[in-house]
């Protein structure tokens, strides 16, 4: 399969073909609405990430060494968020995961608006990503918790 | 001669700017209000030329601010019609000045197996202090619950004011849902019952009346940003009666008679409650915003803010699968609502991809979202500035997010 770097080339190859923000949202929604399903059991209040404003629901495991992981949100833009995590991350070895950033968010033209947006609770989501990514590779202990400030 | 409504939009300038490459449409008023020219100038002028810090100092800038400082007061004062410019006291926002009651009235008055009466339309500002004012005394906690219209329930209202209340806590026009609670039969009904009433001013000094004597207001608080004001600035109006009963809240410099190692006594009122350098600048830019604000005629005003009000729900009653919050008697400035079936969160986004500014979410008021059943709303609210054009937008951009989202 494609590196996280050779995903994040696409996206941000795919999302540089749009020149408004509005073409930009429309997309990500369209990546959200193309999003695998949730299996139902997994929306469970454990695997609730909560944002101000929106829910997100994340399931994740370590298999191999690799993250797999479902979510879901009740927001069709946040949806959208997922989508992109999940391109991105599902399924990519832990270590990989845990050294990426998310600059590239940067670069889909998104990132400066939506980061500075607490209520969407994507700072949240990604920093659980971490957690887990940093407990499948054994450093339960590497990293601070989530800050609340964030969610 | 009064100035024109038609003209103010020029006096503010950041409405002329661009936000994702569409004209600012600003329609976020209750968080927070755009600045006329005239404020940005009088911070400005401050800054530029007589900042000092202020009563104490004995050159010729000190006096100047001094002055400025203390003008602002009388210029409040006379603005909210109070008897006695020491009725003023400077704070830093609502949310200060209803604290300062909390703790200072509350610690004076309240006692174990008292009352304090709040309503279920208050923001979280107007909740907490009086929830935790209760925990801490051993009081009860009383809450007015409102009607699916969005009115308050005044049969349960009168059933709360009892015995042992002793205070009412109100807001004259709700954050959340616009609702004007009729403080003209309340108030009295209190009064004639021995309880004094904070009205919390937040929303409707700069939209409706606001002479706390013909109120008949205990205790009266606002802040300088939601009307035309610079941040920073609070203002807390209390009864003399009551100010002087009352401990100070915060203690340190300015608030002080005399300090020993025995005891300290306390400066007069509004001083007792000012402790610390205040906001000078921001009293200046307040006192600014009144003067900007009094230029238009009162009467003229209200019926161009609620002509356009009723415009916006006509308006909004178009789009179709909105859901209006609340039908109250009678409404200010707030327009709450969702589009069916699709989150608040996803409708503020887009709509900024229009430029358009609006909120979303609890705005503060989790009883209301609890009342209501639902987990937030989006606001749009009103100011002076806006126009029929910028509720077309408003429509013409949930509109447009309508066919994004519903695929």
């Amino acid at each position: 399969m494609s590196t996280i770097l050779e995903i994040e080339n696409e996206l941000i190859e795919a999302f540089g073909l749009l020149d408004s923000w509005e073409e930009k949202y429309d997309y990500l929604i369209e990546l959200g609405q193309e999003l695998p399903a949730m299996d139902p059991a997994q929306k469970t209040d454990s695997n609730l990430v909560k944002g101000c404003q929106s829910s997100v629901w994340l399931a994740v495991e370590c298999q191999d060494g690799r993250l797999c992981f479902q979510a879901d949100s009740d927001s069709l833009v946040v949806k959208g968020m997922v989508a992109v995590l999940n391109k991105v991350f599902n399924h990519q070895p832990a270590g990989e995961v845990l050294e990426s950033d998310l600059r590239f968010f940067e670069s889909l033209g998104l990132w400066r608006h939506l980061s500075s947006q607490r209520g969407n609770g994507l700072t949240a989501m990604v920093s659980h990503l971490k957690q887990a990514a940093a407990r499948c590779l054994g450093q339960a202990e590497a990293l601070p918790a989530t800050n609340p400030q964030e969610e | 001669m009064t100035k024109t409504i038609s003209s103010a939009r020029a006096d503010f300038p950041i409405l002329k700017t661009m936000v994702n490459d569409h004209p600012l449409v600003y329609l976020d008023n209750a968080a927070t209000t755009q600045k006329p020219q005239s404020v940005i100038d009088a911070l400005v002028d401050y800054y530029t030329h007589y900042n000092s810090n202020i009563h104490r100092g004995n050159h010729s800038l000190a006096a100047l601010a001094t002055q400025a400082h203390e003008t602002t007061r009388g210029r409040v004062a006379r603005f909210i019609n109070a008897e006695h410019k020491h009725e003023i006291i400077f704070t830093r926002n609502t949310t200060e000045s209803i604290n300062l009651v909390a703790h200072s009235f509350g610690d004076t008055f309240v006692k174990e197996g008292d009352e304090v009466v709040v309503t279920q339309l208050e923001h979280h500002s107007n909740f907490v202090p009086w929830q935790l004012l209760c925990q801490r005394k051993g009081a009860h906690f009383r809450v007015v619950p409102f009607t699916p219209d969005g009115d308050l329930d005044l049969e349960v209202l009168d059933k709360l004011l009892g015995k042992r209340t002793r205070l009412l806590a109100l807001n004259h026009v709700s954050n959340s849902l616009g609702t004007v609670n009729p403080l003209e039969i309340i108030i009295p009904l209190a009064h004639s019952r021995g309880i004094p009433v904070l009205v919390d001013a937040a929303q409707s000094v700069h939209h409706i009346e606001h002479d706390v004597r013909k109120l008949d207001a205990d205790f009266y608080v606002f802040s300088g940003h939601k009307m035309y004001g610079p941040t920073g600035i609070g203002v807390l109006y209390g009864q003399e009666k009551w100010l002087e009963a009352m401990m100070p809240f915060l203690s340190g410099g300015e608030m002080i008679d005399q300090v020993t190692v025995d005891r300290t006594t306390f400066n007069q009122l509004p001083f007792k409650f000012e402790a610390g350098t205040p906001d000078i600048a921001g009293a200046i830019g307040l006192a600014a915003a009144i003067d900007y604000l009094e230029q238009f005629d009162a009467e003229e005003l209200a019926v161009y803010e609620d002509d356009l009000l009723r415009y916006g729900i006509g308006q909004l009653g178009q789009v179709p699968g909105l859901i209006l919050y609340g039908n109250p008697i009678r409404r200010s400035s707030i327009l709450p609502f969702n589009l069916e079936g699709i989150q608040h969160y996803d409708v503020g986004v887009l709509l900024d991809a229009y430029g358009i500014a609006v909120r979303t979410g609890q705005h503060c008021t989790q009883p209301i979202m609890d009342r209501l059943g639902i987990t937030g709303t989006v606001r749009a609210s009103l100011a002076l500035y806006n126009t029929r054009e910028d509720i077309d937008a408003l429509v013409q951009g949930l509109k447009r997010v309508l066919k994004m989202l519903k695929r």
